[in-house]
């Protein structure tokens, strides 16, 4: 009976990720289109893309090796989301958080841009080949101040657990207690979620859409499910780790979303780094803040 | 069609030769440009079809092709002036995920070569935009020696927005007319034409460009063999 249960809410975890996600998204483009003074398009826009892509009669694929390319990302997100508690109480949506803890998380966090790299590559386009390039030397970068600001939290809290993490910031969050890791964390986050100015990755101007420029039909379905699912996953790492998590789902959504608004108005302000200088500002300024913050634990 | 045929036919007797050899022909394309709506097919769709087929309508990726001076209609059709993605029409960059095809002008013989392998990359339903006089009869372009005249011979085309050059509201009424199509299936598709007829597109193409061009369609073509 248990394992039914569990089953049935790490669906439900994968589901609730999946619509929250194109959710943001569809607000994304929203948010954005009032910036640019236009109306831009429905809230459900992206979900109606996927739905769409899905059901492309046709796609291309180059082997089997770039068939598991997408399969890998969009598995890499699903064990992310998996294994971060929804919840800072009670027994529900908890997932697999209590058989593996922060440490998996960020494993299974970079598996998904490896899997990636693997199916591109395998379809000889240069501009994928260049799209992945650029994704691996960025995502260095933006481990550093990350893990540096986790391992100052595990340091604090004594524990790799989220969910023991989560209990501890019940009177103060650790945004407000550790203000520069978050800082450092957050730039991260930024970059992760492939907002400017770090979107050196996918840029449609330069590297014609990059790791996915050979992504077409069902490849890309799954391509953006997968980046819908993971979106949701780091906000809600990020709720988790710095602002004590949420007690019920309005809550969970509304800090998430205040999370997902601060990103996307950076993206919007800013232009985009080259990925030189993505690099070059990622090891300086958040690295050192986290560096700062971590000397001060 | 009295007009036209009579039309066609002074200018044959003025000494200008149409690309199309024969007079019924001509008629015939041109009056399949004017009915853009035809009926029937609808109506047997089920449930699924239907659900499937609004959300093709309603989630257009283009990929425009600013082969002609028509292009320069397209960024404010995409930018906030028009603002298109307001109906689910956004841009992308590659062929690979694009479900339309604008072809905005004229198309010369070395830019043919380019949209068809365009064209054939994508994967379906597909459809194609032809945007302009030039794209449905040759416009102004109809006697220059290395332009297309119509590119429904080399193309599976499925809806034509004439003007020299066509407003940005035009276009955008190419937009709904061609969702309006796809949500009711009133339009036979033009990658099913092309599909089924590809002979004759072939011969087309091979006649304009010589045989030295991409090689034969399949679907899902790959563009290279790497297995
Ligand atoms: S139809 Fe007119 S505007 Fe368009 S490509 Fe031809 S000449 Fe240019």
């Amino acid at each position: 009976m248990a394992t039914v249960t569990l089953l049935l809410e790490l669906l439900l975890m994968v589901g609730m990720a999946y619509s929250f996600g194109f959710l943001y998204y569809g607000l994304y483009r929203n948010i954005t289109a009032r910036v640019h003074g236009r109306f831009g398009p429905s809230i459900a826009q992206s979900f109606w893309d996927s739905i769409k892509l899905f059901s492309k009669a046709t796609s291309t694929s180059f082997g089997w090796m770039f068939t598991a390319g997408p399969i890998i990302m969009a598995s890499g997100a699903v064990m992310t989301v998996l294994f971060i508690p929804f919840f800072n109480q009670g027994d529900h949506l908890q997932g697999l958080s209590p058989y593996g803890n922060l440490l998996v998380v960020l494993y299974f966090m970079v598996l998904g841009p490896l899997g990636n790299a693997l199916g591109v590559g395998s379809s000889g386009n240069p501009f994928g080949a260049m799209g992945i390039t650029r994704g691996l030397t960025r995502l260095f970068a933006l481990e550093m101040p990350l893990y540096l600001a986790t391992i100052g939290l595990m340091i604090t809290g004594g524990t790799a657990d989220i969910h023991t993490l989560m209990i501890q910031q019940s009177t103060t969050p650790n945004l407000l207690s550790h203000p520069l890791l978050f800082v450092a964390a957050f730039l991260s986050l930024v970059g992760f979620l492939g907002k400017s100015p770090f979107d050196v990755v996918g840029a449609p101007q330069e590297v014609y859409s990059g790791p996915a420029v050979e992504f077409g039909g069902k490849f890309l379905a799954l391509a953006l499910s997968q980046s819908a699912v993971f979106t949701f996953a780091k906000l809600l790492l990020m709720v988790d780790l710095f602002w004590g998590g949420a007690a019920t789902l309005l809550e969970l959504i509304f800090k998430t979303f205040v999370f997902f608004v601060v990103t996307v108005f950076i993206g919007n302000v800013y232009g985009r780094f080259t990925t030189v200088q993505s690099v070059e500002f990622l090891l300086k300024v958040p690295t050192v803040i986290a560096i700062v913050g971590l000397l001060r634990v | 069609m009295q007009q036209g045929l009579k039309q066609i036919e002074g200018l044959r007797q003025e000494g200008f030769v149409p690309y199309h050899t024969s007079l019924t022909e001509e008629v015939t394309a041109q009056q399949r440009t004017l009915e853009s709506e035809t009926e029937g097919l609808a109506n047997t769709q089920t449930l699924i079809e239907k659900a499937i087929h609004w959300f093709q309508a309603h989630s257009m990726f283009v990929v425009a092709y600013g082969t002609g001076c028509g292009a320069i209609e397209m960024p404010p059709v995409f930018t906030s002036r028009y603002d298109i993605e307001r109906l689910g029409v956004v841009g992308v960059a590659t062929p690979r995920q694009a479900d339309i095809l604008i072809v905005s002008g004229y198309a010369s013989l070395k830019t043919l070569r380019r949209i068809i392998r365009t064209y054939e990359q994508m994967s379906e339903p597909k459809y194609v935009i032809a945007l302009g006089s030039c794209t449905i009869n040759g416009g102004m372009y109809w006697d220059s020696y290395n332009t297309i005249k119509k590119l429904e011979d080399y193309l599976g085309v499925d809806m034509y927005v004439a003007g020299c050059m066509p407003r940005p509201e035009a276009l955008i009424e190419g937009f709904v007319k061609l969702q309006a199509a796809i949500r009711d299936q009133t339009l036979e598709p033009g990658y099913v034409r092309y599909r089924d007829d590809y002979a004759w597109y072939r011969r087309n193409q091979e006649k304009v460009l010589g045989k030295n061009i991409a090689p034969q369609y399949e679907e899902n073509y790959a563009g290279m063999e790497l297995s």
